[in-house]
């Protein structure tokens, strides 16, 4: 009965874990390559796309779309599978609505986004390059980031 | 508009390896690949689910050394606004990206990867949004 009951709930080994969590830091390693490789880490290559109506860089929307492409094709192959090597499944949103949190977001993100050329992906890895705004930006992505969870967020 | 800057051949491979890593962690872990979401995710650790969240980050702020010693070049940042509007960017990104459920990565590489409708009205409306703050700032207040 106990062991049933252990059975059910069996947390993963320790095994697992470890190969959770290497394999996370490989795909980290992966995304921050990515980011270097593309300039991305520089919040001024970031402005120069999105000054459309100026002088114009279009290398974000190449790296958008070659990592759209890889990730599309990746998530099919992953999906044949049926299931994650490490996990007992697949961790997907499933909310389908458009609600106004959603535009919102999207909203006070591209203002800021905007105004320093850094989104969170950038800015983490941007701090390798030991720069004193790169800190402050990200210090203060925190703390929005608690804000929210402290103000909204729904506990459970 | 003048095209000036362009990178086409680094952006796609760097694309790629974005790409790849998205794919690492659903194949190995189911997981999507967003940012905000993973950073975000450890302000309310739920059991078992720290570590790798904490991996990845490691392995982000580790990527520009790794390019460095592959023989790459390394950008050195420049930066578009004083300490002030860092700050105010800082704060907007984090809880815009929070309220909204994702960044670039998340809705505009995996929730667009997946076909997924809110991933595709929210990326459509941080880039608008982006664009136009940049125009203000640089071409109505900036006067260039």
């Amino acid at each position: 009965m106990s062991l049933r009951t252990r059975q059910a709930a069996t947390p993963p080994s320790v095994g697992e874990k470890v190969k959770t969590n290497a394999v996370a830091l490989v795909a980290g390693v992966l995304f921050g390559a990515g980011l270097t490789l593309s300039q991305m880490i520089d919040p001024a290559k970031v402005t120069g796309f999105l000054d459309l109506f100026g002088q114009w860089d279009p290398s974000l929307a190449f790296v958008m779309a070659a990592a759209l492409a890889v990730t599309f094709l990746g998530y099919r192959l992953a999906r044949i599978q049926g299931r994650p090597w490490l996990a007992p499944a697949f961790s997907m949103p499933t909310r389908k609505d458009l609600d106004f949190p959603l535009i919102l977001g999207a909203v006070l993100f591209g203002l800021g986004w905007g105004l320093a050329g850094y989104c969170p992906g950038p800015a983490i890895a941007g701090l390798a390059l030991a720069e004193l705004p790169t800190l402050l930006f990200v210090v203060a992505m925190l703390a929005g980031m608690l804000l929210f969870h402290v103000a909204l967020e729904e506990r459970d | 508009m003048e095209i000036v800057n362009f990178t086409p051949f680094s952006a796609l491979a760097g694309g790629a390896l974005i790409g790849l890593s998205a794919f690492l962690l659903m194949l190995a872990s189911g997981r999507i690949a967003g940012v905000s979401g993973i950073l975000g995710g450890l302000l309310h650790p739920v059991p078992g689910e720290r570590g790798w969240r904490i991996a990845f980050l490691i392995g982000l702020l580790l990527g520009p050394a790794a390019v460095g010693i592959a023989g790459g070049s390394v950008p050195a940042p420049s930066f578009q606004t004083g300490t002030l509007g860092m700050i105010a960017a800082g704060l907007l990104v984090g809880f815009g990206t929070r309220l909204g459920a994702g960044c670039t990565s998340g809705h505009g590489v995996c929730g667009l990867a997946r076909l997924s409708r809110r991933s595709l009205a929210a990326t459509l409306v941080f880039m608008i949004v982006a664009m136009t703050t940049v125009y203000v700032l640089r071409h109505i207040f900036g006067g260039s």
